[in-house]
């Protein structure tokens, strides 16, 4: 029976979270009207820009970075430091230190979660980079290609795998925590969350069911681009490994 | 659409400690305020070592025991490498609000969502390292006539056990920075503080300094465990996440 009674609280909770998602209601604080699609669409939208900012400011600093050092095969200490240090970084202090020493708004934002993002990246196109077949390199080098094309036709096309496993950590690093932005005074899908004396239990579940859909879209998304870049040899050989 | 600043903290901070000038200007660390002030971060600081601890052990015993299973059965190991990868992905703040009409928010709530996080890293960790004990090892045991169970505690474990504590000590260190979120489940972690004062410069850095150096310690702890229990260490290999 109080079995029976839980589950439906249960599903009701889940009921109440879709329906603030799909209806505008009037908010725990009253007067105003909070939740509906206008204002769910909305914090989507800022979320994932907040999302890709980070991302993009991420990928900027760590996609050079690593094809450089791995292709001089330098500076892999460094560069696994880096990755194992992203490891340990609080995300609650990082965005608490961001606000607090260089200040709130969407660029010091962008900038705090770019820093979630770069360890993966880092480690992995340095990994992915330093790793390609030594026979591979010095036969491109036979064929007289220099360096700038060693690393564009031979490298990077191998290395792409890898380097999209680290994109993928680190995007779901970053859409995983957006959500904090909302303390550093930038709108995200964490004002529901973090706002339950406004939007109720209904808010932050909706809240939470909507972050979780985007992440777990954005990690099939960027898997499918993987699969996309990875070039058909490779895929070709791992076929034939497998089996 | 509601203004942001009407409901969340930013900006919330009440600094009334004693007067000084340090913390009304938000200086860059108010000495003095630790010291009178540092017996606040106590309960925190404890309860952000237990959780970690507990969520961690927790973890280890599904995760191993996970891998036991699928030891011998290879089947299994996608199965289980995508059931936890698929917790892994859900974000951590959304897990514990998605638990609230199961769990409510609590020690309960925080617990699983910090040991459901560590499962996919020291189960990958442990497969690994059962998968790369050389052949020759195994098969030398069974010439000495172990049963399976005897060549799996006394060959295949500890040749493993370099790769199982890698695993530990990469869980035990991020599960150190998530417990700081566990303040949204209620929990009185060193994100507490963090989070009621987020704009004051000297708590920020006590709170995010103790996790990192708890992150250290427990990181050098695993490490120093490595070597005593395995001190003909294998080259580890490189794992690429």
């Amino acid at each position: 029976m109080t079995q029976t009674i839980l589950h439906l609280g249960v599903l009701s909770a889940f009921g109440d979270a879709f329906n603030f998602i799909f209806h505008q209601q009037v908010a725990r604080t009253g007067k105003v009207m909070v939740g509906g699609p206008d204002q769910s669409l909305h914090l989507i939208g800022q979320h994932l820009k907040v999302t890709f900012l980070a991302l993009a400011a991420a990928l900027a600093v760590a996609v050079p970075a690593g094809v450089i050092l791995g292709h001089l095969h330098k500076g892999e200490t460094f560069a696994i430091a880096i990755g194992n240090a992203g490891r340990a970084v609080p995300e609650l202090a990082l965005i608490a230190f961001v606000a607090a020493f260089i200040g709130v708004g969407l660029i010091n934002v962008t900038f705090a979660f770019a820093v979630l993002g770069i360890p993966p990246i880092l480690i992995n196109t340095f990994v992915g980079m330093s790793q390609v077949d030594r026979n591979a390199v010095e036969a491109a080098r036979g064929m007289g290609m220099n360096d700038l094309q060693i690393i564009f036709r031979v490298e990077l096309p191998l290395a792409v795998p890898t380097i999209m496993a680290g994109v993928r950590t680190g995007a779901v690093n970053i859409i995983a925590t957006v959500a904090l932005a909302s303390l550093a005074g930038v709108s995200t899908l964490g004002d529901y969350i973090l706002g339950r004396n406004v939007y109720g239990d209904a808010g932050v579940i909706a809240g939470a069911i909507l972050i979780a859909l985007l992440t777990v879209t954005l990690e099939l998304v960027l898997a499918g681009i993987q699969w996309a870049l990875t070039p058909r040899g490779l895929k070709l050989a791992r076929a034939g490994a497998a089996t | 659409m509601t203004g942001l600043g009407a409901h969340l903290p930013l900006g919330a901070v009440v600094i009334h400690q004693h007067g000084g000038t340090c913390q009304a200007d938000n200086g860059t660390f108010c000495f003095g305020w630790a010291a009178d002030n540092f017996h606040r971060y106590t309960t925190p600081l404890l309860n952000h070592l237990f959780i970690v601890v507990l969520a961690v052990v927790i973890g280890f015993v599904i995760a191993f025991s996970m891998a036991l299973i699928s030891h011998g059965r290879g089947w299994l190991i996608p199965a289980f490498t995508g059931t936890t990868g698929v917790l892994y992905t859900i974000p951590s703040l959304a897990f514990i609000f998605l638990l609230l009409p199961i769990t409510g928010l609590g020690w309960t709530t925080a617990i699983i969502v910090l040991s459901v996080y560590t499962l996919q890293i020291i189960y990958r960790n442990t497969v690994a390292g059962l998968a790369n004990v050389p052949v020759d090892s195994k098969d030398a045991g069974r010439g000495m006539g172990m049963t399976d169970r005897q060549l799996l505690w006394r060959v295949e474990l500890p040749l493993a056990l370099p790769e199982i504590i890698a695993g530990l000590r990469i869980a035990t260190v991020s599960t150190v920075a998530i417990a700081s979120l566990m303040v949204f489940a209620n929990v009185n972690t060193l994100g507490s503080p963090l989070y009621q004062q987020i704009t004051f410069k000297t708590n920020i850095l006590i709170a995010g300094g103790l996790m990192i150096i708890m992150a250290f310690v427990f990181d050098s702890l695993l490490l120093l465990a490595q070597r005593l229990l395995a001190p003909w260490r294998r080259q580890s290999r490189r794992m690429a996440t």
